[in-house]
């Protein structure tokens, strides 16, 4: 069975070079003009759940990006999914 | 390591792929009805997709000695539009004796709407007339968690449509839960950004076991992996899964689900 330093000795480099990623976006973000949209607040609510303990983080940092409840959607338009559900809005789109 | 490739959109995959999935160690491939990045304007339209699914796919899937499988349904995306949707499902039943078709697939939803709701009501409807086997597309990021509860509602308004007929595929960590309690067999997807990673089916497999799941690429015509399967083969390998291990889930998992459809052979 593989032991925490296992999982670390194997994983640690890529984590390392996700979590870079991830501070890059944030950076990036933050360097330019203009306003965020309901995706920048829905990635700032997911961060403290990285410091989350036991072993759910995955699975929370996805419900709290997916729309709640099971009430069918009436969409004004776009087809596609961008990744985060707007919590103050009932539309599903883009603007 | 011989594995089967369950979910793969090889109709927008280069002959290249084949080979590619051949040397790796693929038998068998398997085929759902899918959105083919735009939308098709005529039943005309359909009818040609699932020829090519049930004639020409396979005969160039046995240039390498892969065996093709596919599925038929109307796509969720173009679920949309509904009286057209039922005009197209029309064709489905002609299709279901083919040799290659494995039952009805991928159904499901999109963004959740009601117009999708009831062509995926329909399909279902339909699986449960000709007995077929049911294969579930799971919406995108943020509509999964409601999609995957609506359809498996969906379901369960139907039982004669019992669970080891049914498989809902692109499970993640939150929606892999419930698919497990539902009873029904759930399906991990290893696709770039909107997916699992290799690491993360992994994780998933080790969590909720090796039973009653399978694993696919979903290669369609994004930027997608054939050989994400024996990727995910090494990510096992090197946390000291056995090969009968690894092989259970890539190659006989696969196996007893399709094994529902009368059409399917094992190799």
């Amino acid at each position: 069975m593989n032991q925490k330093i296992d999982v670390l000795n194997r994983d640690f480099p890529e984590a390392r070079a996700r979590l870079l990623d991830l501070a890059a976006f944030l950076d990036r973000v933050e360097r330019t003009e203009g306003t965020a949209d309901f995706r920048w607040e829905a990635l700032q609510q997911t961060l403290p759940l990285l410091l989350e303990q036991g072993s759910e983080r995955t699975r929370h940092i996805l419900e709290l990006l997916s729309w709640p409840g099971d009430t069918p959607m009436t969409c004004p338009k776009g087809n596609t999914a961008c990744g985060a559900a707007p919590r103050t809005s009932s539309t599903c789109s883009l603007q | 390591m011989n594995f089967i490739e369950p979910h793969a959109h090889f109709v927008c995959r280069s002959t290249d792929d084949y080979q590619a999935m051949a040397m790796a160690g693929c038998l068998i491939i398997g085929e759902p009805s899918f959105w083919a990045g735009y939308d098709r304007c005529s039943s005309a339209g359909f009818r040609d997709y699932f020829t090519q699914l049930t004639e020409y796919e396979p005969r160039r899937a046995a240039r390498f000695g892969i065996k093709h499988y596919c599925w038929i349904c109307v796509n969720p995306k173009e679920a949309e539009n509904v009286p057209f949707a039922r005009k197209v499902m029309e064709l489905i039943p002609e299709f279901l004796d083919k040799p290659n078709v494995l039952g009805i697939g991928e159904i499901g939803l999109n963004r959740n709407t009601p117009n999708e709701i009831e062509i995926l009501e329909a399909h279902i409807d339909l699986a449960v007339k000709t007995n077929q086997l049911v294969l579930v597309h799971t919406p995108h990021m943020e509509d999964k968690l409601k999609g995957t509860r609506i359809i498996l509602s969906a379901l369960k308004n139907r039982p004669e449509l019992g669970p080891d007929r049914v498989l809902i595929d692109h499970c993640e960590e939150h929606t892999l839960p419930i698919v497990r309690d539902s009873g029904y067999w759930a399906g991990l997807t290893i696709y770039p950004t909107t997916k699992l990673t290799p690491a993360r089916a992994a994780d998933l497999l080790e969590v909720y076991g090796r039973e009653r799941i399978w694993v696919n690429s979903a290669c369609d015509w994004g930027v997608s992996d054939p050989l994400a399967i024996p990727k995910l083969a090494m990510e096992l390998r090197h946390r000291g899964w056995s090969q009968q291990e690894i092989e259970h889930v890539l190659l006989e998992n696969p196996t007893q689900f399709m094994s529902g459809s009368s059409h399917f052979q094992s190799m």
